[in-house]
């Protein structure tokens, strides 16, 4: 047991993490990795309601009608989520105001509800809740590198603490402010993609279509 | 808990978990029952964490009315900062009187917006910042310098930009016509494009405009392509944001109407006329 726990729990992480090997929950990586203070309460918060709908969602799984089942999971995780942008509204408004609507939009994240389809439906409460936590790990792993590059290079600090000297307060610094856009969130999560397939072969898809090699002798 | 616990359970509640899962009716019972238990949760979290987040708002909105005064001496809270240099006082937009009987730290200009007894609706054609309703009174604020005279005016301003109100407060230099803030506290503009209204350097870029022509009416413009700061007949421009042209046009729509007659016009004139 303590072993599949810990499988459940680690291999979200690296083998089989949400966003570099599934490619979910993309949107948001893009959107609140420009600094790491809203990167780290972005992964907390979806961490906990992963791990929390998949609890709730994997203590009524056989009471669930299939007909109905997706929009009983997107209530029990919109209730969710709304429980943890008020308690964000409450204690931490500052960094609320700066996630704005990407608190709201971990309902659609396709993490949240990509785990209550395909673990909490099937496994009991504890195993579901510790799959939740580890997708969540798994997240924010990804999160925080995107989120340390992405500040420490373009912003020149790291949680709003400043680490490189910028040119513009008589530093050596000049930041390069295409990391504060949203596209090289891509282009750092494709060399992500690309660094851990390389270094784990098996995460390598077959390709869809294998060009043939054409055996044409009269042509020379 | 299994199915067949529950039903040996008895009880009415255990009959209908024990149907099979495709029936309508236990269809219908998981529905009610999931949607009833969320919205008892929803519905406690907020109303339970409300006096912390209106708090929260309020401590908010005093350290956006500071910053946008820019008063302060180093290590002072906004708080106390509001406390010794900002007077707040009440309005009447018609004419720029104030008003003494209406509490001036708890009016909320959404709540007043839709008050019928304190707002009228606004004509289309009058309705520039696209709010239908506005308020009769407005709060302003006085900043004091450090020797207690007026240093400047801090005026609320919202009005419809691409997909929300903004609000926000417009900061006029003693000669009434000059910016010298403005900063946006509640929107829910687009991240990156219209949201880009809460970035210092584009805020900073209203400083210096002037607002009102010879004629004292308000004439703002939001310009594509950047704007010479220097050149003649350029005073009253800012460069408008980029990929944001319909936020861009609300912000420029809701400074000219709260300058204009329905806004503070009146009290800006009375204001003018005290002075000689």
């Amino acid at each position: 047991m303590a072993n599949d726990t810990k499988k459940i729990l680690t291999g979200p992480v690296v083998d089989n993490n949400p966003v570099i090997l599934q490619v979910l929950g993309i949107c948001s990586a893009l959107a609140v990795t420009t600094k790491m203070s809203t990167a780290l309460t972005m992964c907390i918060a979806l961490t906990l309601v992963t791990a929390s709908s998949n609890l709730l969602i994997s203590m009524i799984r056989n009471h669930i009608p299939s007909s109905i089942r997706i929009i009983v999971q997107l209530t029990i995780i919109s209730a969710l989520v709304i429980v943890i942008d008020q308690i964000l509204k409450a204690f931490a408004f500052g960094l609320s105001k700066e996630l704005s609507v990407f608190v709201g939009l971990i309902i659609t994240n396709c993490i949240v509800l990509g785990r209550a389809e395909a673990f909490a439906l099937k496994n009991p409460p504890l195993a579901s809740f510790w799959d939740g936590i580890g997708n969540g790990l798994g997240y924010s792993a990804i999160l925080l590198i995107i989120g340390f590059v992405r500040e420490l290079f373009g912003s020149g600090s790291l949680f709003g603490i400043q680490i490189l000297a910028l040119a513009r307060d008589g530093g050596w610094y000049v930041p390069n402010g295409m990391l504060l856009l949203p596209p090289s969130a891509f282009f750092l999560i494709g060399l992500l993609i690309w660094g851990v397939r390389s270094w784990k072969p098996a995460q390598v898809e077959k390709p869809d279509f294998q060009i043939q090699t054409v055996h044409r002798p009269e042509v020379s | 808990m299994s199915a067949s616990e529950l039903k040996s359970a008895g009880g009415p509640l255990a009959s209908i978990l024990a149907l099979p899962n495709d029936s309508g009716k236990k269809t219908i019972f998981m529905a009610v029952a999931v949607c009833l238990v969320c919205s008892v949760v929803v519905a406690s979290a907020a109303v339970g964490l409300r006096p912390l987040q209106i708090a929260n708002q309020e401590a908010d909105r005093i350290r956006n009315i500071v910053e946008v005064a820019g008063v302060g001496r180093p290590g002072q809270s906004p708080a106390e900062a509001f406390r010794d240099y900002v007077v707040p006082r009440l309005i009447r937009l018609a004419d720029g009187t104030e008003n003494t009987t209406l509490d001036v730290a708890t009016f909320d200009i959404a709540r007043a917006s839709k008050d019928p007894a304190i707002s009228r609706a606004l004509p289309r054609a009058d309705d520039l910042a696209n709010i239908k309703r506005q308020p009769d009174y407005m709060p302003i604020y006085l900043v004091k310098d450090d020797a207690g005279g007026i240093k400047s005016l801090i005026l609320p301003v919202h009005g419809a930009g691409l997909w929300s109100t903004l609000y926000g407060f417009l900061a006029l230099e003693g000669d009434l016509k000059t910016v010298s803030g403005l900063k946006f506290y509640q929107h829910a503009e687009t991240p990156g494009l219209g949201g880009e209204v809460d970035n210092p350097n584009w805020r900073a870029l209203w400083n210096g405009r002037v607002v009102f022509d010879d004629a004292g009416r308000p004439i703002v413009q939001l310009v594509k392509g950047g704007v010479d700061r220097t050149a003649p007949g350029n005073e009253s421009r800012v460069d408008a944001l980029a990929g944001a042209t319909l936020t861009s046009r609300g912000v420029e729509n809701l400074i000219n109407f709260w300058l204009g007659e329905f806004g503070y016009g009146p009290l800006i004139e009375r204001l003018r006329n005290e002075r000689g």
